[in-house]
């Protein structure tokens, strides 16, 4: 198969007949590996795993605190691309997807801001710092809602699409300082990458990283918070594609009667 | 089958609530609205079809 003819067949999932009958055939095995994932990452993570030298057993708030964070920027990174495909090319399951990526996106930030408060208490005294990196994924969650207040409030939904779609680009900007907040400004409480850093996992560097005995669960973990996220967006995307239907739908009927 | 928390207990329990709260509330809330939003879309379809 070509480059070309592999894009030709992605742009048949802007059809939304055929999203639908794609998704639907896949999504409960989706569910399924989600839930498995989730459920041996979070099980081995919090009941296989010993305490932190330093963070006593507060280090198994990592098995939902990060991956948590890593999706609530990653799906405003998603919502990014689909935005401009619906700028570029009009296609409306991109846009509805958009929308209904928003919500989950909004709960993973959440999730990322109330554990890293309740961690921090103990370890820094505080709930809260205004901290470079918990304030871009504060002002990240305000954009989430934003959006989410923005699709809601304009009734045509085109120029729903089109006026999320430049707030999405607009919120990109905190996505990604959310991501290199600590790289940016170091004065933080918040520590750097510790995870994921080229460097650590090269030896080029000698900062500390988690060690492979959190890592593991945690890895599993991250893969079921990105597969929960599929799914969700997956069958929200499916809900958006119906309820416009059902405008359209009711639109007809007002004009034949 | 609890592990010992020590000091901390508190702390990383209200954690995973919260967590879980906010997680189980956004997949039955999406799950709802689905069913709720295919079941109006069926009844629709059926009336379209029904009246031409």
């Amino acid at each position: 198969m070509t480059q070309t003819s592999k894009l030709n067949s992605l742009w048949e999932y802007a059809n939304p007949k055929k999203f639908l009958s794609t998704t639907e055939r896949f999504l409960p095995g989706l569910w399924i590996v989600t839930a498995l994932c989730l459920a041996v990452g979070l099980i081995w993570g919090f009941f296989f795993t010993g305490d932190d030298y330093k963070q006593g057993s507060t280090v198994k708030i990592i098995y939902l605190h990060v991956p948590a964070a890593l999706m609530a920027i990653n799906a405003w990174l998603m919502m990014l691309v689909t935005s401009l495909i619906w700028v570029v090319r009009r296609h409306h399951v991109s846009a509805l997807a958009a929308r209904a990526a928003a919500p989950v996106g909004a709960v993973f930030t959440l999730i990322a801001l109330v554990t890293g408060a309740i961690w921090g208490q103990p370890m820094w005294g505080t709930w809260w710092e205004w901290d470079p990196r918990l304030t871009s994924f504060l002002i990240l969650f305000l954009f989430y809602l934003g959006y989410i207040a923005l699709w809601e409030a304009i009734e045509d939904p085109d120029t729903a699409a089109d006026l999320t779609s430049v707030l999405c680009l607009v919120g990109s900007v905190f996505a990604i300082l959310s991501r290199y907040a600590v790289n940016f400004w170091n004065q933080g409480l918040h520590q750097g990458a510790s995870v994921f850093r080229a460097g650590a996992v090269t030896g080029t560097d000698t900062a500390e990283k988690v060690s492979n005995i959190y890592f593991y669960p945690l890895l599993i973990c991250m893969i079921g918070f990105v597969l929960l996220f599929v799914a969700l967006v997956f069958y929200r995307t499916g809900t958006e594609i119906r309820a416009r239907r059902i405008k359209a739908l009711q639109a007809r009927e007002r004009m034949s009667a | 089958m609890m592990p010992d928390l020590g000091k901390y207990a508190d702390t990383v329990l209200s954690a995973y609530a919260a967590s879980l709260v906010l997680l189980v509330a956004l997949v039955v809330m999406s799950v709802l609205r689905g069913r709720k939003v295919r079941a109006e879309m069926e009844e629709i379809e059926k009336r379209v079809r029904r009246d031409g």
